[in-house]
């Protein structure tokens, strides 16, 4: 069975571009429907299937993941 | 499965160091955040913080400077490669780069950008191709693309009466000075992890003092090309891919 993996996403940062979206290969983002205090949907986890690849993290242009996977 | 996973011991990617935490002005989806990232983290990865200098250019990128928490001056629109040639020359044991758009390095910094790659200095030359000049809005640049729109060629560039589109960097290949010369991008994982690997790769062998080492990342301007920066990202690859081939075109013998 696949790892299993979460995401920590800084909101504040986020621009809502959704490139981290199309870059997930388990859909586990998603945009919101609040905005941030700049105007931005942000993006957030809809389910768990995350599992750490960090794919998202590592096509966001602005730096806003941070990915954890078991060990 | 209600295991908490957010620990210390379980990370696996975080924002590098070598980015400051300052919230970067780019606009959403833009290709230069990306590119910053992909820099700083092979900085990073080879221990080169303390010892690097940079330079930023004029265009989007002019605030680089800000971001990379690097030594870091500014140049004169297009002049980057010149004054990337004196902090070289003076400080040889230092690692230096310049980061450029198109406009910057291929329009009013060609004669820098040819007589520094010819001259073979040994710099990093980090070349953000997005086919227009993003920060003044949008015009044409000597890298738009045949029949591609932009602000001051609405009805797409007319190679007939506006010039063919310049690839200065199959041109800066022939020259003798330059070393290792490759075209990435960074719109895909896949891709940003390359384009990490080819900057270490260019990064390590500046301590060679080999010659320039020269790397385009072909980039999106979402604003520029009005369109949503996945869209861009999508006629990147149907467009600037066919005309801009990603992969390396001079690599040492
Ligand atoms: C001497 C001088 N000429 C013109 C300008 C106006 N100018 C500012 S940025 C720019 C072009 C930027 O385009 P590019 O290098 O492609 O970078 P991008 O903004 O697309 O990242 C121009 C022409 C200037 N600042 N200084
Ligand atoms: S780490 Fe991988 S699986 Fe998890 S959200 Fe990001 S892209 Fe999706
Ligand atoms: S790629 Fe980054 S900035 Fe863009 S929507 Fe995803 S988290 Fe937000
Ligand atoms: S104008 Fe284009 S190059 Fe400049 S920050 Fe916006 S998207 Fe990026």
């Amino acid at each position: 069975m696949a790892k299993k993996g979460d995401v920590v996403i800084n909101i504040e940062k986020c621009k809502g571009c959704e490139v981290c979206l199309a870059a997930c290969p388990h859909e586990v983002l998603a945009l919101s429907n609040e905005v941030n205090s700049k105007g931005y949907h942000y993006t957030v986890k809809v389910n768990s299937g995350c599992t750490g690849c960090a794919n998202c993290a590592v096509v966001c242009p602005d730096a806003v993941i941070t990915v954890y996977r078991e060990k | 499965m209600a295991e908490n996973l957010i620990k210390p011991e379980n990370l696996v990617y975080e924002k590098t160091k070598v980015l400051t935490d300052r919230v970067m002005h780019y606009c959403p989806g833009c290709g230069h955040g990306t590119a910053h990232r992909m820099l700083a983290e092979a900085i990073d990865e080879l221990g080169l913080q303390g010892e690097t200098i940079g330079v930023a250019p004029v265009g989007c990128s002019v605030l680089a400077y800000y971001y990379f928490d690097v030594d870091m001056t500014e140049a004169a629109h297009g002049r980057a490669p010149a004054v990337a040639t004196g902090i070289k020359r003076v400080f040889p044991e230092k690692t230096v780069f310049t980061y450029q758009g198109d406009g910057d390095l291929a329009a009013i910094g060609t004669a820098e950008t040819i007589h520094a790659c010819n001259r073979g200095e040994n710099i990093l030359i980090v070349f953000i191709n997005n086919g227009i000049y993003g920060m003044t809005g949008g015009q044409m640049a000597p890298t738009t693309l045949p029949g591609m729109k932009s602000s001051t060629s609405p009805r797409g560039r007319d190679v007939a009466t506006m010039g063919n589109p310049l690839k200065i960097t199959e041109l800066i290949a022939q020259l003798p000075g330059t070393y290792f010369v490759t075209r990435q991008s960074v719109h895909t994982p896949g891709n940003a992890r390359k384009t990490k690997r080819a900057l270490k790769k260019a990064l390590e062998y500046q301590k060679l003092n080999k010659g320039t080492c020269f790397v385009e990342i072909v980039a999106n301007c979402p604003s520029g090309w009005k369109m949503t920066p996945v869209q861009s990202n999508k006629w990147m690859e149907e467009n600037m891919f066919p005309f801009y081939p990603l992969g390396d075109i001079k690599v040492p013998e």
